[in-house]
């Protein structure tokens, strides 16, 4: 079997690093990019060979041979995407924070969306912190969890500048609905120190059952878990415990594909979308 | 320097750190109450990390601060009920309940480089009506152009005025000076100070700010607060006095609310070594007690904690590197 077409609406960051890293893949062939004004993102896929389009979605609803779209626009705009790709049968990669699909979090619950068409990647600090706050919650029952992400100043973009308020409440819904902890919070600090820190994400939880050793067992296998599609994911701080509450620290180095490596939050929502698409690939075409 | 100057407390926002956030409903209708009479201006009810600040990351509220809020909108009579909000913690949600709870001002506080992230709360304070300040935390950590920069953000989008803050207590009083005087020579709202108090400078840094041309001042009863604490609001008052700097504090007044406010204290609000060491390594003064709990846990110097979390260039709200750092420090010692 050939590789998977993809099509990439949205040429900014996101949209660039994504399509570098479905060149990298053995799955997904990049194909498309979509954009709605001449832009640097647009002249730099076509130069590296791929179709462009700058009249938005509707070029690439007619493209039978495409078969997955990541969709790097903005919640306003994947709202009006989302029935038109669906209408057309492709699959949507949703980098926003519209929410038209499920969470998907890959190594938490990918596999129990085999009939979504739409997927939500939550947020960056979403995919960092929600498989660690459920590693902790299979092994002990958390009855309130509480993440702190903490990335650099220079990879906050715009969208996530405008809307910080979507990023903590859709983090905070993630660790309920996803991660199963009865009450999640999130909060998020942009730090501008030069040169620009790495991402860390602390996970507190405070748990039913403080079993030490299967709390530590599930944290360090989900984070073995996340390593295979974010290279750059650490366990800087081991569950640390303290009566029922327990503590861990994660830092997310980027893998340096268009953004800078201290971009670690970029990078794992895309590394996380990429790591759907190839799932999808293999097991839907 | 022209006009009145505008006391602002912050005795039950920023004073909520050295009560570990246990605000009862009575403490706060008293303290209101009598802050209220006195003259302030603005009567800020928080977390001490802003709404939406309980958790375990900050602490939690023992009182949900909503209930406090609603308990002070009872018996203020003259000044503005006012809220801190950082985004990034607190949301528009957390405001529109301090709103419904009768809050009628916020200040909405950003890391002095980051003031974009509070567009939208800005926009949707202005759209309820409420009083709406900018406020630029840990301004020693930027150049005066930076926070004249950062601080235009705010005015385009209709701040009614602009506060500074020397979160880390360490600026010095010429330092603060330079700050306060270009924002105000360029602005057109008017400028605030927010001091503490870990180097011993929080009377004079204000005062020091007044003469730049600031109009609104922070203070808090007994200097309650973060690290060393803040302004001492009724010594602020005496020295305002004295220096026939005109306001409308009156000074018996307020001396009684600071009398009121020591029974609430836990600790005496003292520089010691390590508020010391928050000012000279210009750490966020919140860190203070966190840093003590976490230095107990892992046997280390609060005092070392304090000044790695310098060295990393931490900010407000990175709590959470406290025990990052107390854990690798503690690694090292093994």
């Amino acid at each position: 079997m050939g590789k998977v077409k993809v099509a990439i609406i949205g040429p900014g960051n996101i949209g660039s690093d994504l399509m570098y890293k479905v060149m990298r893949s053995d799955v997904l062939e990049m194909s498309y990019m979509v954009g709605i004004v001449e832009s640097e993102g647009i002249r730099r896929a076509r130069k590296l060979g791929f179709e462009t389009s700058i009249n938005g979605v509707q070029d690439i609803l007619g493209r039978d041979d495409i078969k997955i779209v990541f969709d790097a626009t903005s919640a306003k705009a994947h709202l009006a995407h989302a029935p038109l790709l669906k209408e057309a049968g492709k699959i949507a990669i949703d980098m926003t924070p519209a929410a038209v699909g499920p969470y998907v979090v890959p190594c938490v619950n990918l596999n129990k969306l085999s009939d979504t068409v739409n997927f939500n990647m939550v947020t960056c600090g979403g995919q960092a912190t929600v498989p660690i706050a459920y590693a902790i919650n299979e092994a002990a029952d958390s009855s309130y969890t509480e993440i702190v992400s903490c990335i650099s100043s220079k990879s906050a973009g715009p969208g996530t500048r405008a809307n910080i308020d979507e990023f903590t409440e859709t983090t905070a819904k993630a660790l309920e609905t996803v991660a199963g902890a009865d009450r999640g919070k999130a909060i998020i600090v942009l730090n501008p120190a030069e040169p620009p820190l790495m991402m860390t994400n602390t996970i507190y939880s405070l748990v039913k059952n403080p079993d030490e050793k299967k709390i530590t067992d599930n944290v360090s296998r989900i984070v073995k878990e996340i390593q295979k599609y974010v290279p750059g994911y650490k366990l800087r701080t081991p569950p640390i415990f303290d009566g029922n509450k327990v503590t861990v620290i994660i830092e997310v180095e980027g893998a340096g594909d268009f953004l800078p490596k201290y971009s670690g939050n970029l990078d794992i929502i895309n590394a996380a979308a990429v790591e759907v698409a190839e799932k999808i690939a293999k097991e839907r075409f | 320097m022209s006009g009145k100057v505008h006391l602002v407390d912050t005795t039950m926002r920023d004073g909520s750190h050295a009560v570990s956030h246990s605000y009862t409903e009575e403490q706060v209708r008293e303290l209101a109450k009598a802050l209220d009479e006195s003259g302030v201006d603005l009567i800020e009810i928080s977390h001490g990390d802003g709404i939406g600040g309980s958790s375990i990351n900050y602490g939690f509220s023992k009182t949900r601060d909503m209930e406090l809020i609603r308990e002070a909108s009872k018996v203020i009579k003259h000044a503005k009920l006012d809220v801190l909000l950082l985004p990034g913690i607190g949301t528009i949600t957390d405001l529109k309940e301090a709103y419904n709870c009768g809050a009628r001002a916020v200040r909405i506080a950003t890391h002095v480089t980051e003031a974009d992230i509070a567009i939208q709360h800005i926009k949707a304070a202005k759209e309820m009506g409420m009083f709406t300040v900018g406020f630029l935390m840990m301004c020693h950590m930027a150049s005066p152009g930076k926070i004249l920069e950062q601080a235009k953000i705010f005015e385009e989008n209709g701040v009614d005025y602009i506060n500074l803050a020397d979160s880390a207590g360490h600026l010095l009083p010429h330092e603060v000076q330079e700050r306060i005087s270009l924002l105000v020579k360029n602005l057109n709202v008017p400028v605030g100070f927010h001091a503490h108090n870990n180097l011993g400078l929080a009377v004079g840094n204000s005062l020091a700010a007044i003469e730049a041309g600031a109009s609104y001042i922070d203070g808090t009863l007994r200097g309650l607060g973060a690290g060393a604490g803040n302004c001492q609001i009724e010594v602020l008052a005496a020295v305002l006095k004295r220096a026939g700097i005109e306001n409308d504090i009156n000074l018996d007044s307020i001396i009684d609310a600071a009398e009121k406010a020591e029974k609430v204290m836990q600790r005496p609000q003292v520089i010691d070594t390590d508020s010391l060491m928050l000012g000279y390594a210009g750490v966020y003064s919140s860190f203070l007690l966190h840093a003590k709990r976490a230095g107990e846990k892992f046997g280390i110097r609060t005092k070392d904690i304090l000044e790695e979390l310098g060295k990393r260039g931490m900010v407000g709200g990175q709590e959470d590197m406290i025990v990052d750092v107390a854990y690798q420090l503690a690694q090292e010692k093994k």
